[in-house]
């Protein structure tokens, strides 16, 4: 387990090195970033616009536009709200191969409170349809996209995390963009996760399968593209779904599934992640174990949801039948 | 407007051209029966002055990595821009006639999918500025040990600069001292709703430039030869990026059009149409009379 922005530095590190076109654009971010060693080794690729997000994004879109692939890195609450104008226009519609990267997400900064939260982020940037959106699960996961983003023209947003994030889930293949990853089939319940949460996901399906509960576990760590075919197909193999995410379960990966879902394969979703976008201020980890978010009450949801499913009993008041 | 006529011949040409563009710029939106003529008209000299004077260009090949880049910032001017860049030869004359039609490659705000020579979306204000700060550190940190670092020119409202990530924008222009950017403040006074200066007031503009490091210049904004002497002379910084505040009229060349607050986002009648018209027309004879005499 390690920092993510650990591997993220590390790696910008290694490919600026040789790749002209890579820059590092900041917002007063270079130590919530962790990018102090990149500071020090290339002072001549990173700008620092100063604490002013609407610039950062306008200025990576600028130094896109004559060539260079840069890398705008700030706290995700400020990067994806107070610069959204900046990233529909200046990014997505004219089509700039910027890197947005958040590199403070969910609760993360947990004790400073709602205006430091980003549980919205995902929701509000899925419907920029030519804006790639990766949340990575490990760190392996990580490096394999920026390897992606080093050389690929498409405007991109990566949702990182500070906090322990598993270096390698030794999940199957390797990253490829618009992909989700089946990590382990299941014929009870399919979970459909991402970020932080596709490591609780395999622990609560682990909680499970000791009560005779057969849950699958899907890593959807692009939400834009999204791998629509796969979704679907695994979907079939369980009568019912969840999603997880550290995220508001409006709009996010839960909205994204059940679009999915009720065009292709309705069946009932349970959508696990924030009730709302305001959280209340707590250390990180007393947050999710607060909204239920750490295996042991992630595993007790889905048992809750998918029994009465697998019973048969799940809206037999209203008539309706699952068989 | 009775615009002097100037006696310098590369000056009356960019002159005439520029007649030569208002009349497209009028009949174009017209026939679109939408636009922003009167914006049109405010900016059409200076970009005139840049495409045909000043800026290091190829519109046989846009995409030349030495060239110069524009920025039109406030992107509500488009028609201005599209029938200068046609003038100049970067797409047909031809595809002004489906200005803001439907799927047009020619939409009210630049798009630079569609549009050889735009180099930035833009529509939104506020945010031309920041992409074009970004473009001159990028082209200097990039061209710094060549002798030519391409010039990035970015073109602002006033009523614009209301917006806060302009001045954003400025700080950061002067810190990384930017020498080859130099933005020009289209000063016509008015915005939508009434004058800026009872909107919200920008005075003192000059003095708010040159506190955000900026080396600053004034001039008037359809006098050719003095838009000229200003790039001229804004290009000789070598440690701070240059801001021209030209001294513009919302509507000119068209005397019914000019400092009206109504003229926003008006189209003309077809009897006002006949009248502008007639004014440009005019104006455009005396500078081909001028020039073939």
């Amino acid at each position: 387990m390690a920092d993510l922005r650990v591997t993220f530095t590390t790696t910008l590190l290694k490919r600026a090195e040789t790749d002209p076109r890579l820059a590092v654009v900041v917002s007063d971010s270079v130590s919530s970033s962790k990018l102090g060693a990149f500071q020090k080794a290339f002072p001549s690729k990173i700008y620092n616009v100063g604490i002013a997000e609407q610039n950062l994004v306008g200025f990576a879109s600028g130094l896109a536009a004559v060539g260079f692939i840069p890398w705008a890195c700030a706290a995700t609450c400020f990067l994806s709200y107070r610069s959204l104008e900046q990233i529909k226009n200046d990014v997505v519609y004219s089509y700039h191969p910027v890197r947005l990267v958040g590199n403070t997400s969910g609760v993360d900064y947990g004790p400073l409170g709602t205006t430091h939260h980003s549980l919205e982020d995902l929701g509000t940037l899925r419907s920029l349809a030519d804006l790639t959106l990766f949340i990575p699960a490990d760190h392996r996961e990580l490096a394999e996209a920026m390897d992606y983003f080093f050389v690929s023209d498409t405007p991109a947003y990566l949702r990182l995390y500070r906090g322990d994030i598993p270096r390698d889930l030794s999940m199957p293949g390797s990253f490829q963009l618009g992909q989700v990853r089946v990590l382990r089939e299941g014929n009870h319940c399919t979970v459909f996760a991402n970020g932080r949460m596709v490591h609780y996901a395999l622990q609560a399906s682990d909680l499970l399968h000791s009560q005779g509960l057969s849950v699958g576990v899907v890593n959807v760590s692009c939400l834009n593209p999204l791998d629509e075919k796969t979704i679907a197909e695994t979907a079939q193999h369980a009568p019912c779904v969840v999603t997880l995410e550290e995220h508001s379960v409006k709009g996010g990966l839960g909205g994204a599934i059940c679009e999915v879902l009720s065009e292709y394969h309705p069946l009932p979703v349970k959508r696990i992640g924030f009730p709302k976008g305001h959280s209340i201020p707590g250390p990180p980890g007393d947050l999710l174990r607060h909204y239920g978010l750490t295996p042991e009450p992630v595993a007790e949801k889905i048992r809750a949801f998918a029994e009465p499913i697998l019973q048969g009993t799940l809206f037999s008041h209203k008539g309706v039948h699952h068989g | 407007m009775d615009a002097p006529i100037h006696g310098d011949k590369e000056l009356y040409q960019l002159q005439t051209q520029a007649w030569q563009s208002r009349l497209r710029a009028l009949e174009m939106g017209t026939r679109a029966g939408i636009g922003h003529i009167a914006h049109d008209f405010s900016c059409l000299d200076i970009l005139t002055v840049l495409y045909f004077k000043i800026m290091r260009i190829n519109p046989e090949n846009p995409s030349w990595e030495e060239r110069d880049r524009f920025v039109l910032s406030k992107g509500h001017s488009v028609g201005a821009l599209y029938v200068t860049l046609a003038a100049r030869g970067f797409f047909p004359l031809s595809w002004l006639a489906t200005y803001q039609g439907f799927n047009t490659r020619l939409p009210g705000h630049p798009d630079r999918k569609t549009v050889p020579g735009i180099e930035h979306n833009t529509g939104a204000l506020g945010h031309g500025f920041s992409v074009a700060v970004g473009m001159a550190a990028g082209l200097y940190d990039h061209n710094r040990k060549n002798n030519i670092v391409p010039h990035v020119y970015v073109l602002l409202g006033d009523g614009e600069l209301q917006e806060g990530s302009n001045w954003e924008a400025a700080m950061l222009g002067a810190h990384l001292q930017l020498s080859n950017l130099t933005a020009i403040v289209d000063r016509n006074g008015l915005q939508q709703g009434n004058f800026t200066e009872e909107t919200v007031r920008l005075e003192s503009l000059r003095a708010k430039w040159e506190s955000f490091g900026w080396a600053t210049l004034g001039c008037n904004g359809h006098d050719f030869a003095d838009l000229v002497q200003a790039f001229n002379e804004s290009s000789t910084s070598d440690n701070q990026p240059q801001v021209i505040i030209a001294k513009t009229i919302k509507g000119c060349g068209v005397g019914f059009m000019e400092n009206q607050t109504s003229w926003h986002h008006r189209i003309p009648t077809q009897e006002e149409f006949s009248e502008a018209c007639k004014e440009i027309k005019k104006n455009l004879a005396l500078q081909k009379g001028f020039i073939n005499g």
